[in-house]
């Protein structure tokens, strides 16, 4: 089946993802970042949801209940205010889960 | 000693027996997942690592062109530039199985009209460094979905990683000692209830030949 990709962030960082063919769903304020990715994730549209760290920070509580699910994929992606780390994090603490340490950022 | 509360019976012992043989070869089959798994996990993470380092650094420099661009053009213009885009991408959804964790496969179906043909805009009102700026976040389009994918899986199998270590250590270090314990407390209690009426035996044995012959004098 095919499904489409969605981004949601500040407008700056994401305006260039609509060229390319992406859904934008614009969120300027992280606080309503949640009531957000609840309405872009209703309907199972999106295979991909990808978001900037400021946005991905902000709904964690609503990202939890897709952590158990193939789709849709929610990715954090760097804005255009610069790299918060949150992407390596993430991955650290899936090896940290995994193994017991985290035995690949850890050098 | 941490043992099951049942009655110290042959045919418990028996039941028991079958279980414990049951919950060793599952003990086996779930540690051989596990490093299977996570020999799958290892080789998954250091891709997505590798991935997302280079998305990294892709995208700012991205971030870099459309700052560029926002600064030679108007910001209205700009914007209504990469509003109406020509491309639709979406992505085809399998899913793979690795070790019974279900894992998605994207493929990404891409209904541009032409390979050239990415620009949503004229180049007439436009400047350069839009055009870097689309062209190169199209270029990174097939990372960014093999991210997605790469990272997706990655969570999915921490998690049963997880859940099968706690299960193999579970067996390991609480099921089986505990079935091993309760066999060899039901095959002491049941040896000690054979020696116990052996010597019961062997008492009356000895007051039935007492009382037939009168050897201690008691019976004249």
């Amino acid at each position: 089946m095919a499904k489409s990709i969605a981004i949601i962030g500040d407008s700056e960082s994401i305006k260039g993802f609509g060229a390319v063919g992406m859904e934008l769903f614009i969120c300027d304020d992280p606080s309503s970042a949640s009531q957000l990715l609840k309405q872009v994730t209703d309907g199972d549209y999106y295979a991909i949801i990808y978001m900037t760290e400021e946005i991905f920070e902000a709904s964690s509580r609503e990202r939890e209940k897709f952590a158990e699910r193939a789709i849709p994929a929610i990715i954090p992606l760097p804005g255009v205010r610069g790299n918060t780390g949150i992407g390596q994090k993430r991955l650290s603490s899936f090896v940290e889960q995994a193994v017991g340490s985290d035995i690949l950022f850890k050098n | 000693m941490d043992i099951i509360n049942v009655n110290p019976t042959r045919m418990q012992m028996t039941k028991l027996k079958k279980q414990l043989v049951t919950a060793k070869r599952g003990h086996k089959m779930l540690k051989d997942k596990r490093d299977e798994l996570m020999r799958q996990f290892i080789e998954l993470v250091q891709e997505n690592k590798r991935l997302r380092e280079k998305v990294e650094t892709e995208l700012e420099q991205c971030s870099s062109h459309f700052v560029n661009a926002g600064a030679v053009m108007s910001k209205k213009a700009l914007d209504s530039s990469l509003m109406s885009s020509k491309q639709q991408t979406g992505v085809e959804v399998s899913s793979r199985n690795i070790m019974s964790v279900d894992v998605p496969v994207f493929s990404s179906v891409n209904q541009s009209p032409n390979e050239g043909d990415i620009y949503p805009y004229g180049f007439a009102f436009t400047s350069f460094e839009l055009d870097d700026a689309v062209s190169a976040l199209n270029m990174l389009l097939p990372d960014l979905i093999r991210l997605a994918e790469i990272e997706k899986s990655c969570e999915l199998m921490a998690a049963e990683i997880e859940r099968t270590r706690r299960r193999v250590n579970s067996l390991e270090h609480v099921m089986i000692p505990r079935y091993e314990d309760t066999i060899k407390y039901i095959s002491m209690k049941l040896e000690e209830n054979d020696r116990s009426s052996r010597t019961r035996l062997m008492k009356v044995k000895d007051m039935l030949l007492d009382k037939a012959h009168n050897y201690s004098g008691k019976y004249s």
